[in-house]
């Protein structure tokens, strides 16, 4: 491994490269996170800042390059990919709930069959973690019957039943109703302030500014810029930052 | 490809847990089980066929001499010629009924598919009544029915039934009037070829002209008119017309002239007609159904005639869903014609299958030709259908 | 009330129009709406008229139905012996409160559905021609659904696995009681009773039932190979799939009956003639099974595989427990579709030599006793036919409405 990382990196990324057929997706991104932190990654539609999530728990494959999760190297060991899919939560743009399913059994699936937990203690897991994101009374429903914003919280907590030492989101807001956004960025909020290490892909830029520890400006396919928030909304370097802050504020 | 590098720092994975390794490895399990089973097969049937009949696998028999007759024939036949001979002579029934079979029940399904979506409720009833009691009945049942306790009991010759035409129904077949080409019809083909590529040139002129000006006439009506026009006209400029009609009539114990059918081909034709016309109808009535009120009220909104709603926004819109299924109707019917086994009409099947396999035993061979037809009808039609469908698709986008 | 509307004299309440109720207005609103409609009324009469009262004459007074009651045993179980028949009727027992059982265990509720479906051997006990024994004998038909019934009833749904199992057993267990054991030909209950004897409405349902449940896993594993990420695998699957869907299940059958000896070393027992078209069904219907089960792969948003893969779930558990149930649901009406095609294509099997409904029909009428009856005995099996598929479809439509509630 290279000097430059270290022992409380969690994510360790190293001239990581993709491409979708001809087209160069990802180019030379190198990136650590450090247990604990919050990173939000944001940037123009088509930048790669989807892609780059997804390649970190093996939703797309990367072409070279190195990634480590939790000292585990990503490689086309199976084991490795298993074990860093089990310790990485994933909250997608589209909640991805498993319709046929209710509430309590989407939550439960992951921990029974994965983890081979027992069905009451994946059950009473479920109903703290449904407490946590604020909708217990829902447990028995299917995702059908529930809003937007309340279909993403159960996404959250069936994520985080599998006990993730990394939660990945994907634009978690982007498919919800504006009434629904703030519910869902709560409970992230507080998932963050519990310690949680968290990867964000997302367009809102309040809850860059207050929750994210480090904010990566990514711009095709190239991480352009990396600074705290105040830094990043403050004083950007970049005129491809300071452009894309000029057209969304 | 220099971009598929290698990760830089990697020890490789022992490759039991290399996923390409495996992904390989499952491939190589499963081709070598179909394949080792297919050559345990293969060697079987070579060994036992070996010694039924001494050579395992020859078509060398077609070449022989059939010496057996068959019902019907579109061309010469008799019992002299060879096997590939029966064959081509099953090949050409089994594709008379299907194409004749495919031009009637589309006719027909389309009317009880429209009837079915009628307001009116004894119109719509009758429609519902016939798909759901055809469709919850096996094509084989009716089609021995059809046979057995309708055409093959029509009375004798002397008590035949007569409809206008005249057609007479009797256990001697179905006589009706028929076209004889005189003298003039090969000209007269000519004529018919010549209108057809005027048809063609007016339809691609009409075409150009509709892209300039944005309003696309109807090109399949044009292109009918005008090889009905030149039909019509060729046959009236000719000295002589070329068909005459030639009307059955009662000649002592059976019909003379016109053209008389079978009446297995005609139970044959009836059942699959019947039978898959209740498929049609559902087929239409979907499509139609598919296109959205919305499609229709926006149109409307837009103050086109209902007759151009239904050209310009409905019909398309329909017929692409209908198109897929509908073919696959098509398919299902020519292979059904195989059925003509049960009542006697000689189709390849029962040519093929039955009658030549009894006689040479030559399972193998006779399977392999009689299959590979079969499928070189399907295959070609899916062939077809993939490629509308790739452009529908393109379309949408 | 916001609404600042205030009425000074209590207004009179209307009924409702009551056009639509009236025969009149009936009449008027769905056939006589105009005078196309009109014009297609009374074609659509003069139809009815050209067709009802010549078959209603035909049925009536024509008919000689003698020939249905004649040979009722014939239709019903083809030429298994009277002396072993009460082994079909052990078979109908054990059927009776297994499928009692399973619905219990999987519906609480006494719904529509059941009450017909209960009323059914009650219905049969009122068939003019039956004996008395025959009557009795169905009367332990419901008494055993019924016992299965409440027991099932008793066990909590999560354990509907039991019921699964219970009915693959007896369906099972079904054909030995029928095969029996022991030599042949002898007047002991359970002698052995060669499947060439097996015939009519038993040996149809028999084929249909295990055509379904061997075609079924069989075509999924299809469908998922054909949407497999390994070409070699999905190139097999094609190459299956198309073959098959390509050729006549006629020439399946003769193939199984001609050649599937031929494939087997020298030595190999010889392959019971059921069995041959049992496995041509098989092989016919498991593509077709396969084509529909891609549909409801398809249908399955790519998301649900993403999200399944980010819990960690393995490829097997991803799409047993994700995949799969989403993907069946969704075909369910096109599978029952099929399923009932298949149960109508068995009669194909008469035509390889088999006695089912429609072999055993061309053996009743083959009887110079029942010459010329071809109309009564074809017009029988057919509506058995019908009532058979139009049950299965019927089913289907009511299990889509009770499967679609607040899940989707």
């Amino acid at each position: 491994m290279s000097g430059q990382a270290q022992q409380d990196d969690i994510i360790i990324l190293q001239n990581v490269n993709k491409w979708f057929g001809e087209f160069h997706v990802l180019r030379d991104i190198n990136l650590n996170v450090k247990r604990q932190e919050v990173v939000v990654i944001i940037g123009p539609s088509g930048s790669g800042k989807s892609t780059l999530i997804r390649c970190i728990n093996r939703l797309e494959e990367h072409q070279s390059g190195e990634i480590i999760v939790d000292g585990i190297p990503l490689t086309h060991d199976v084991r490795n990919i298993e074990k860093i899919r089990s310790e990485t939560g994933m909250v997608f743009q589209q909640f991805n709930l498993f319709p046929h399913l209710t509430v309590m059994e989407n939550i439960t699936l992951a921990p029974i069959h994965v983890r081979k937990m027992k069905k009451d203690e994946a059950e009473k897991i479920a109903m703290e973690l449904l407490e946590r994101v604020g909708i217990p009374e829902q447990a028995q429903k299917y995702p059908g019957q529930l809003s937007g914003g309340q279909q993403q919280r159960v996404a959250i907590a069936r994520a985080l039943a599998m006990r993730p030492k990394i939660m990945l989101f994907d634009e978690p807001t982007s498919a919800l109703d504006p009434e629904m956004i703030k519910e869902v960025l709560d409970v992230m909020q507080e998932l963050a302030e519990s310690g949680m290490t968290m990867l964000v892909v997302t367009h809102e830029m309040g809850f860059a500014k207050e929750v994210a520890d480090r904010i990566v400006f990514m711009d095709s396919g190239e991480i352009v810029e990396v600074g705290t928030p105040e830094h990043f909304f403050t004083n950007p370097q970049h005129e491809r930052t300071k452009l894309f802050l000029s057209q969304i504020l | 490809m220099q971009q598929r590098a290698i990760h830089p720092s990697q020890e490789r994975p022992p490759f039991w847990r290399d996923e390409r390794v495996l992904s390989v490895i499952s491939q190589i399990v499963v081709v070598g089980i179909v394949v080792g089973l297919l050559a345990f097969f293969y060697t079987n049937m070579v060994s036992s066929l070996r010694e039924q009949l001494g050579v395992p696998i020859d078509y060398g028999f077609l070449k022989q001499t059939a010496g057996f007759d068959i019902g019907e024939s579109l061309i010469s036949y008799s019992r002299s010629d060879t096997y590939a001979r029966a064959f081509l002579v099953g090949l050409l029934n089994t594709l008379q009924v299907a194409v004749l079979g495919i031009v009637f029940a589309t006719i027909l399904g389309i009317i009880i598919g429209v009837m079915r979506l009628s307001t009116n409720f004894l119109v719509n009833r009758i429609a519902t009544a016939y798909i759901e009691f055809l469709r919850n009945v096996p094509l084989l049942v009716l089609l021995i029915f059809w046979a057995q306790a309708v055409f093959f009991k029509l009375p004798r010759i002397k008590e035949a039934i007569i409809l206008p035409g005249p057609i007479y129904l009797s256990n001697r077949g179905i006589a009706i009037p028929w076209g004889i080409p005189t003298e003039t019809w090969p000209t007269y083909t000519r004529i018919l070829l010549g209108g057809l590529v005027l048809a063609i040139i007016v339809t691609i002129v009409l075409r150009e002209r509709g892209k300039r000006t944005g309003r696309m006439p109807i090109l399949s009506l044009w292109f009918l008119v005008t090889l009905i026009a030149v039909g019509i006209i060729g046959w009236f400029v000719l000295p002589q017309p070329p068909l005459v009609l030639d009307r059955p009539e009662l000649v002592g114990f059976n019909t003379k002239g016109g053209r008389t059918l079978s009446q297995q081909f005609m139970a044959l034709l009836s059942g699959l007609v019947i039978y898959t016309a209740a498929f049609i109808a559902e087929v239409v009535r979907a499509g139609i159904q598919s296109v959205s009120k919305g499609q229709r009220e926006a149109a409307t909104a837009l103050g086109l005639t209902p007759f151009q709603v239904l050209r310009l926004v409905i019909f398309p819109q329909a017929l692409r869903v209908i198109i897929p299924p509908l073919t696959s109707q098509y398919l299902n019917l020519t292979k059904n014609s195989s059925l003509a086994i049960a009542i006697g009409y000689p189709d390849l099947f029962a040519v093929a299958g039955n009658t030549i396999l009894n006689q040479t035993g030559r399972a193998v061979e006779v399977f392999s030709l009689v299959m590979g037809i079969y499928l070189f009808f399907s295959l070609t039609t899916s062939l077809f259908m993939n490629i509308y469908n790739r452009r529908i698709r393109l379309v949408e986008r | 009330m916001a609404a600042p509307v205030v009425r000074t004299s209590s207004a009179e309440v209307l009924p409702p129009p009551t056009e639509r109720y009236t025969l009149l207005g009936w009449l008027k609103k769905n056939l006589f709406t105009d005078w196309f409609n009109t014009l297609l009324t009374f074609l659509a009469l003069g139809f009815l008229y050209l067709i009802i009262p010549p078959l209603l004459r035909w049925a009536f007074t024509g008919a000689e139905w003698a020939v249905i009651p004649a040979n009722f045993n014939l239709f019903m179980r083809g030429q298994y012996p009277a002396e072993q028949a009460l082994r079909i009727w052990i078979v109908l027992w054990l059927t009776a409160i297994v499928v009692g059982f399973t619905w219990g265990v999987w519906s609480k509720e006494i719904s529509p559905a059941l009450v017909v479906v209960a009323a059914i051997p009650v219905l049969l006990m009122l068939v003019p021609f039956f004996a008395m024994e025959t009557r009795l004998k169905l009367l332990g038909v419901e008494i055993l659904g019924v016992v299965g019934y409440v027991i099932g009833r008793r066990v909590p749904r999560k354990h509907n696995q039991i019921a699964t199992w219970l009915l693959i057993i007896t369906l099972f267990a079904s054909v030995f009681i029928l095969r029996g054991f022991g030599p042949e030909q002898t007047d002991s209950l359970w002698a052995r009773v060669p499947t060439n004897l097996w015939g009519g409405l038993l040996l149809s349902l028999l084929l249909s039932i295990f055509g379904i449940g061997f075609s079924f896993p069989i075509g999924v594993l299809l469908a998922l190979g054909r949407q497999s990420k390994l070409p070699a695998i999905r190139t097999v699957s094609v190459l299956y799939i198309e073959f098959i869907r390509g050729v006549p299940l006629i020439s399946l059958l003769f193939m199984g009956q001609v050649m599937l000896q031929l494939f087997l070393p020298e030595g190999f027992p010889p392959i019971d003639r059921v069995v041959r078209a049992l496995v041509a069904i098989i092989l016919f219907s498991a593509a077709y099974t396969a084509e529909n089960v891609r549909g409801g792969l398809q249908s399955v948003p790519k998301g649900q595989y993403e999200a399944a893969m980010s819990l960690g779930l393995s490829t097997y558990q991803m799409m047993r427990l994700i995949i799969l149930p989403q993907a069946l649901r969704a075909v369910i009406p096109v599978l029952v579709g099929q399923f009932i095609g298949l149960f109508k294509d068995t009669s194909l099997v008469a035509l390889v030599g088999l006695f089912d409904l429609l072999g055993i029909a061309r053996v009743v009428l083959a009887n110079p006793d029942w010459l010329g009856t071809q109309q009564e005995v074809y017009v029988f099996i057919a509506i058995l036919y019908w009532i058979f598929s139009y049950a299965m479809s019927y089913a289907s439509r009511r299990l889509e409405i009770s499967l679609g509630v607040g899940q989707r």
